[in-house]
């Protein structure tokens, strides 16, 4: 296998695992408060949701858009997701932000779940509808990736294997712990994720501006895709100088409420 | 109507996320970008002074959320 088919598998296997840990951690919630039935029956239905909107927007990407376009727009959003990812792992390197923590999201999410009162026999909306939208919404990330990266190197299977191998580990992990994810350090995944996807946002973005003069021939980069790599280098010391300024100026924000209850109260 | 609307809101949170100005300095970045490249310069340099351009507009957003408000100064 070569290096570039490594660095797609190992880069949709770490930004699937960690959204899979957030879906987990609720899906545990609903699991053990309000019974299994639902929680799997809106786990599965956001999962094949999942795979359907996986093969439509990837059949109609790849045979809709030019190849300068198809960089452009993707490399957009993937910069958009990549600097929010990395926004988050700055401040919270500084202190600014509160760290991701799931034991505090398993609890929050228990709270909720106790407080929607007692489970109805047979199909419980409450704990179908909150596992759907948990693993829907984290899902949604992991396909547009997959999509994304397995387009650009022409290899969807290989991404693919990725996302499904990530699952995997983490359905492994949190039928052997039983208990919240905690244990994972997801905001060093998280800030390493917000590094791939700022640099390869970067890279495709500006080569698909291409798509604006005639001929919609992409912009080239020095040193082709090797140019890559001295992104991910340069993110990496700016997001390491930002975290260092911050941490010398002020005083920290305030703990914030976990960002994943808010997203998939129903 | 509520169906569009919860669709809309649905891609707005997808793709803006909690922080619209992130997503408006990648706009302004390529926006700005664009404009080298059309003005007729150079691949290398477009695709350079892009990137340059484009962490400069992360820096700004990321400096408006953190600059001292009125209430930090009382």
């Amino acid at each position: 296998m070569s290096a570039a088919t490594w660095g797609l598998l190992i880069a949709t296997f770490v930004a699937c695992f960690v959204e899979m840990v957030e879906a987990t951690t609720i899906v545990m919630a609903m699991g053990f408060t309000r019974g299994w039935r639902s929680a799997m029956a809106g786990t599965g239905a956001a999962l094949v949701t999942l795979a359907v909107v996986t093969a439509i927007a990837g059949f109609a990407i790849a045979s809709w858009l030019p190849k300068s376009a198809l960089q452009l727009v993707i490399g957009t959003l993937l910069l958009i997701f990549g600097l929010q990812w990395l926004r988050k792992a700055i401040l919270r390197s500084s202190g600014r932000k509160a760290v991701h923590d799931e034991d505090a999201i398993y609890r929050a999410e228990v709270e909720a779940a106790h407080a929607a009162g007692q489970a109805h026999p047979g199909l419980d909306m409450f704990s179908f509808i909150v596992s759907f939208k948990g693993v829907f919404l984290e899902g949604m990330e992991v396909v547009f990736i997959v999509i994304t990266f397995g387009l650009n190197a022409h290899d969807v299977p290989v991404a693919v294997i990725g996302a499904v191998g990530a699952v995997l580990v983490v359905l492994l992990i949190a039928v052997l712990a039983k208990r919240p994810l905690a244990m994972i350090p997801e905001n060093l995944l998280k800030y390493g994720v917000g590094l791939l996807l700022a640099s390869f946002g970067t890279f495709w973005a500006i080569e698909g501006l291409g798509t604006f003069r005639s001929g919609r021939q992409s912009v080239s980069w020095p040193g082709d895709n090797l140019a890559v790599l001295a992104l991910v280098a340069a993110w990496f010391v700016l997001s390491r100088i930002f975290i260092a300024a911050l941490r010398a100026t002020g005083d920290p924000a305030p703990p914030a409420v976990p960002d994943a209850v808010a997203k998939v109260a129903p | 109507m509520k169906i569009v609307r919860a669709f809309g809101q649905f891609w707005y949170d997808f793709i803006i996320g909690d922080d619209w100005k992130i997503a408006v300095a990648v706009l302004l970045a390529l926006a700005a970008t664009l404009a080298l490249l059309l003005a007729g310069l150079d691949d290398h340099a477009v695709a350079v002074i892009g990137a340059i351009v484009v962490v400069a507009c992360f820096a700004v957003s990321l400096a408006i959320d953190v600059r001292p408000t009125n209430h930090d100064r009382h």
